[in-house]
């Protein structure tokens, strides 16, 4: 459903993401893993348009994103929980949860889809009429996952959603996660914490300074001795 | 005349302060730039009407949503020709094409409609009412009527409309915004849209008040309106509202009980003193660095 063929993405004059390829298939969890700085965030980037690729290919279902004015991006199925949450703070959970449904105008759809969010994540439709930016650091995330899901997309981006969470809200966030894909949302995830997201995922790659130098299911990568000696802590 | 006047033709000037100072808060708070040009597009409205009035004997309605016609597509052109292309440039470029299109504006009118100064029509019948022993003119009511009006229009606007919704969207986070599917560009285009034709208004109750046309006329009520923006908090719609009406009320009385040729001192050093002790105005909230 979504692939990505040699990527090359680029601040001025220092390439991020230095020739990358990656295919995530309908229906499944694929994760990226990698550490502090490896490019994950900027392929993300690149993929809903926030930022323009040097070269390269991003294919949603045949269509090449690159190409597609980016806030026309979401339209085509794809949405982005960004990294650090980036809800908008002084408005409402509902609003905010609203702002995820912008594109859309099947209003009785749109409410159903909401329900369906407050039904995965409780604590929403307890907190509905509160500032977002009052909320707690997992309950904004809660926030910014049931925003990108009111579009009702077909692929899910996760840029990092268990950072800054106790383990607790962890286990929470990627229950939730697998529960979102069981639904039948394909996922992509991406994180430092390659313990958990190679537990929930069909696939993985591992990114290392801009480009992909290991790939496989998400059991191989959990038993790789490298993968267990950078990223899972020996 | 007594307190009462003064507090109520401060409140009149202020209205028109405040409608200006709309269009400063809202292009900042969601383009993140000071549109300098501001001033100037209320001069082009003035020039507009004034030929709407005069020459083609237009009824002051109609003339006025002629300016505002005319104003709106002129911000939704200086935007798209002038800022838009330095969407991620540094914002001291912006400011410095901002200037740039000021100046083209005032040059532009000056060659065409020549530096001397048009009368503006008196427009309004020039009754009064007398109110607790003050007597207060029909333009004083309608100026601070059209002005409630507008802020509670954009009020409702801002906060019950979809295209609201999305401006608020992207005044706190562009990015964001964008993975809502908010065109941002757009968004900026209406932006510059309303608040132009707010100038527009503006423009109108100005020359009502004070009826002459210049090429110059916007650069003093501008700075004026910019700096009760930024008294009342730069990006916030209230604080421009509140900054406009309380730098008229200053302004009106510094001139009554302390000195005319003073008075625009007393109001800047009034600014001075509110922004040291908050630094972000009055209703203003952590100021944004443009990113
Ligand atoms: N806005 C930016 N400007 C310049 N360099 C950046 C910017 N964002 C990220 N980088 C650089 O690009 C590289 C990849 O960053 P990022 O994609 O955020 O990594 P990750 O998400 O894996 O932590 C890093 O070296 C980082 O310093
Ligand atoms: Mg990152």
């Amino acid at each position: 459903m979504l692939e990505i063929k040699d990527l090359h993405v680029s601040y001025g004059m220092i390439e991020a993401i230095k020739g990358i390829s990656f295919r995530v298939d309908d229906g499944e969890i694929v994760t990226l893993i990698g550490a502090n700085g490896a490019g994950k965030t900027t392929a993300m980037h690149a993929i809903s348009g926030l930022i323009r690729p040097d070269s390269g290919q991003i294919i949603l279902n045949g269509q090449d994103l690159s190409k597609v004015q980016p806030h026309k991006i979401l339209k085509l199925g794809l949405s982005q929980v960004p990294e650090g949450r980036r809800i908008f703070a002084g408005q409402t959970v509902e609003e905010n949860l609203f702002l995820g449904a912008y594109i859309r105008n099947d209003r009785e759809k749109t409410l159903n889809d909401l329900d369906t969010v407050f039904e995965l994540f409780p604590r929403l439709k307890e907190r509905r009429s509160q500032r977002a930016g009052t909320l707690s650091g997992g309950e904004q995330q809660m926030l910014a996952m049931g925003r990108a899901l009111m579009s009702n997309p077909s692929i899910l981006l996760l840029d990092e959603p268990s950072m800054g969470l106790s383990p607790l809200l962890v286990s929470e966030i990627f229950r939730i996660i697998d529960e979102i894909n069981k639904k039948g949302t394909t996922v992509l995830l991406v994180e430092q914490n390659a313990k958990r997201a190679l537990q929930i995922a069909d696939r993985a790659y591992v990114l290392e300074t801009g480009l992909i130098t290991l790939e496989g299911t998400g059991d191989e990568l959990s038993h790789d001795e490298r993968v267990k000696a950078a990223y899972l802590g020996g | 005349m007594g307190f009462l006047s003064y507090l109520v033709s401060g409140l009149s000037l202020g209205s028109v302060y405040a409608i200006i100072a709309l269009g400063y808060t809202m292009v900042y708070g969601i383009a993140k730039m000071l549109n300098f040009a501001h001033g100037d597009v209320i001069m082009i409205g003035a020039y507009v009407a004034f030929f709407a009035l005069s020459n083609f004997g237009l009824p002051i309605i109609p003339a006025t949503l002629l300016s505002i016609v005319v104003c709106t597509l002129l911000g939704v052109i200086i935007e798209r020709l002038a800022y838009k292309p330095l969407r991620d440039a540094s914002s001291l470029s912006v400011l410095i094409t901002a200037i740039g299109v000021s100046y083209f504006l005032q040059n532009g009118a000056q060659i065409i409609w020549s530096s001397s100064t048009k009368v503006f029509p008196a427009i309004f019948q020039s009754g009064s009412v007398s109110l607790g022993g003050a007597s207060i003119s029909y333009l004083t009511l309608i100026t601070i009527g059209v002005c409630l009006i507008v802020m509670a229009a954009l009020t409702l606007f801002i906060n019950k409309t979809r295209t609201g919704a999305a401006m608020r969207a992207c005044s706190e986070d562009k990015g964001a915004a964008i993975l809502m599917g908010i065109n941002v560009n757009h968004i900026i285009s209406v932006t510059f849209a309303i608040g132009s034709g707010l100038a527009a208004i503006a423009s109108v109750l100005l020359c009502a008040a004070y009826p002459s046309v210049y090429p110059t006329l916007g650069a003093m009520p501008g700075i004026k309106a910019f700096t009760a923006a930024v008294f009342g908090g730069i990006g916030s719609i209230p604080g421009a509202f509140l900054g406009g009406l309380l730098l008229g009320v200053i302004e009106i009385f510094a001139k009554a009980y302390v000195s005319t040729q003073l008075s625009d001192a007393i109001v800047f050093a009034v600014l001075i003193v509110v922004l040291l002790i908050k630094p972000t105005g009055l209703l203003g909230k952590k100021i944004d660095e443009k990113v």
